[in-house]
């Protein structure tokens, strides 16, 4: 296996990074899910974060979503170091994520779900259901103009309606960082273009995106850079556009960096 | 349903041809609860009938109104607790313990605290001794239900194994409460009575048709209110003859409440119309005050949230533990005003008041519609089920029917309730019409075969 560190932040960007996440490291028992992980994101770039099944990937972007603590290690946002306990410290840094299983309370209306605990309420305290419902029209409009459900449970919803909910969310908050796990794995191949569409859009805007999937192709079309993870260390760092997708099967793989990957590797992934 | 249940462009397209279910939808009905007050009418009619004409009068709808309080009020924080994916199997237990306390602070001056036993000299006298003994209730009630609630949500034990305990312990604790050992604690404090009912227990007549008008007001000014935001938010408002139909509907069934039975029901002891019983009142406060909570805070939005998906309730920021202790806190305060209801209605206390009490509050709840798997039933929908419960019962009753024959029909329709609304759930109308018939044959047979 190759030494951990990740290839410095490319310097071309200027200003600092959006988030560091330095040395991180979560044990469950005695395995380490997650052990000494270094990885960065810039505003308007998609970061990639691949590899297999146990590579550690959701446990180690549950650190930065406040989901799971990590046991050591520094998160940094802009230029200054954060501690997250939960989503809503999550929150308060810009951080929004959309979770693989969409994370939504089915028994509730689309409104309902993207204001999930940061609803609006009256003055007297009360639920504010027809200004939450107003805002969610607004940003459905933005985001699937064809969406019309707002009044229906979410169980009701297709596959790309609720990851549209769930996307809602994010948007409406002015998420400045936002993670994306697999968002893509439930929904058809009409549904999986417009959030493609979507994420192209996002990053146009300057928002920050942790990308976490196992479909290449996804990531080849939507990522800047790509991070390849194995077995809870960080294989590598590398610019999409200095690999080939074959590259970087190698390094979900076998753990090589695109440099030690001999002919023999690649024959034998095929 | 899922199409149709938006409010889209109001009706101005020419000839839409629109099905009654899109009709329906569009009022924004609860079409389960529009249901039940179907099966809950269709039961009063076939009592009415089978009892030669003695089921719907305003005698039998009183007293109906009145036995319905003290299981209705528990069953609406039964259902926020079973919407959260737990159970309370000791309210029953809780309501004899807390009634027993409440009436010793009236019998013997004694307020009895988890064995820090005050006594205040000449409290039982003063006139405000119910007002004492009511809050000693409610604290004590809301401090156990927070105790359970604190060890299932925080604690981590199954809130089966919590409330199972507690349905030992506060049956048990009754006997430890004060000195009496579990002695019968009689009379009561006049007006802590008045709290159960009865003849003097009730608004009267024209303070009832005071409690009639205003409840129209709110209802027309709440539609009214609700029309008002929606155009303010530019939303689709409800179509406007099903908000005039609505708001009528409400006012005549309130008006004719209040007309035909509770003012109508003239009291063998005072001769006058009786008017509202008080714990009716106690039980509309306790069910707006609930709804409210529940669909209108964010505290309910968080119960149904949790209920649905506790992970996604988790990952979106909210305290799940500290809403499901809550919803234990608020269990404990309405068995004692349960408890209070059950000991003036009896003008004592005794050890076993509350009894199977709990398996009556669940099933109003599960046959008003809160389902098991969590995040789904509503606080009317569980009212008008322990009415339903109520009305089996005390139809039976006119039907001279014997009390284990009762247990096995109201058994029978929990059953077949369930199976019903998990049939229509899963889109199976044959497997809910089959539950239907098949519960209502057994049913009948059984009550056929149990007249005495």
């Amino acid at each position: 296996m190759t030494d951990t560190h990740t290839e410095p932040a490319p310097s071309e960007r200027g200003g600092p990074p959006l988030v560091e996440m330095r040395d991180i490291r979560v044990a469950f028992g005695g395995i380490h899910a997650v052990d000494g992980v270094t990885i960065d994101l810039y505003p308007g770039e998609v970061v990639a974060l691949v590899g297999g099944n146990g590579a550690g990937k959701s446990t180690l972007i549950h650190t930065l979503a406040g989901a799971h603590p990590a046991d050591s290690g520094q998160i940094v946002i802009n230029g200054v170091p954060v501690t997250i306990h939960n989503p809503r410290d999550a929150r308060l840094y810009g951080v929004e994520v959309i979770y693989q299983k969409l994370a939504l309370a089915d028994n509730i209306d689309a409104a309902g779900n993207v204001f999930l605990g940061r609803e609006l309420h009256t003055r007297t305290g009360a639920l504010d259901d027809s200004a939450m419902a107003s805002a969610t029209q607004k940003v459905m409009a933005r985001l699937n103009p064809r969406f019309k459900n707002l009044k229906t449970p979410v169980k009701s919803l297709s596959g790309g309606q609720r990851q549209s909910v769930a996307i809602a969310r994010a948007v409406h908050f002015n998420a400045k960082i936002l993670i994306m796990d697999e968002p893509t794995a439930a929904l058809g191949p009409a549904e999986t273009a417009q959030v493609r569409e979507l994420i192209t859009q996002l990053k146009s805007e300057g928002i920050g995106i942790f990308l976490i999937s196992h479909d290449i192709h996804d990531v080849f079309d939507l990522a800047d850079r790509i991070s390849v993870m194995l077995q809870g260390r960080l294989v590598g760092t590398v610019k999409k556009s200095d690999v080939t997708k074959d590259e970087v099967l190698a390094m979900i793989i076998a753990g090589k960096k695109p440099g030690d990957v001999s002919l023999d590797d690649i024959a034998k992934l095929h | 349903m899922t199409e149709g249940a938006t409010p889209a462009a109001p009706t101005q397209g020419p000839a839409t041809k629109r099905s009654w279910k899109d009709v329906l939808a569009s009022t924004e009905i609860d079409t389960r609860l529009l249901g039940m007050i179907a099966s809950l009418l269709a039961i009063w009619v076939a009592f009415h009938v089978l009892s030669d004409g003695s089921f719907l009068t305003a005698r039998n709808l009183w007293n109906l109104s009145v036995q319905s309080t003290s299981i209705a009020i528990m069953a609406t924080g039964m259902v926020l607790i079973i919407v959260s994916r737990n159970i309370d199997l000791s309210v029953g237990s809780l309501l004899g313990f807390l009634g027993y306390t409440m009436a010793l602070v009236q019998t013997d001056s004694v307020i009895a605290f988890f064995g820090l036993d005050l006594t205040i000299d000449g409290l039982q006298d003063k006139a405000y001794v119910w007002l004492v003994a009511l809050a000693v209730g409610i604290v004590l009630g809301a401090l156990i239900g927070s105790l359970q609630g604190f060890i299932v949500a925080y604690v981590g034990v199954p809130a089966f194994i919590v409330t199972l305990g507690g349905f030992l312990v506060w049956r048990g604790m009754i006997f430890r409460t004060g000195d009496k050992q579990g002695q019968t604690l009689a009379p009561l404090d006049d007006t802590f009575q008045l709290i159960g009912g009865g003849a003097k227990g009730s608004l009267g007549e024209w303070r009832s048709w005071l409690v009639a008008v205003l409840a129209c007001a709110g209802i027309v000014a709440s539609i009214y209110l609700a029309r008002r935001r929606r155009k303010r938010y530019e939303l689709a408002p409800r179509p406007m003859w099903a908000d005039v139909t609505l708001a009528t509907l409400g006012c005549l069934v309130v008006l004719a409440g209040v007309g035909l039975v509770t003012n109508k029901y003239i009291s063998p002891i005072t001769e006058d119309p009786t008017g509202i019983a008080y714990p009716v009142v106690i039980l509309i406060v306790v069910t707006l005050a609930m709804s409210y909570l529940a669909r209108r805070r964010r505290f309910g939005r968080y119960v149904y949230a949790y209920g649905g998906n506790p992970e996604a309730a988790e990952l979106g920021g909210i305290n799940t533990r500290r809403t499901v202790m809550l919803t234990f806190t608020l269990m404990g305060a309405l068995c004692a005003v349960s408890a209070a209801i059950q000991t003036a209605r009896l003008n004592a206390a005794v050890t076993n008041l509350g009894v199977q009490n709990e398996l009556d509050v669940i099933a109003a709840a599960v046959i008003g519609g809160t389902s098991f798997a969590g995040g789904i039933g509503t606080i009317p929908g569980a009212v008008l089920g322990a009415v339903v419960m109520q009305s089996l019962r005390s139809g039976m009753v006119l039907l001279k029917i014997d009390s284990p024959s009762q247990d096995i029909v109201v058994g029978v329709v929990l059953v077949t309730a369930v199976a019903i609304d998990s049939a229509i759930r899963l889109g199976r109308k044959r497997l809910a019409l089959a539950s239907l018939v098949a519960g209502l044959i057994i049913s009948a047979i059984i009550i056929q075969t149990g007249r005495a």
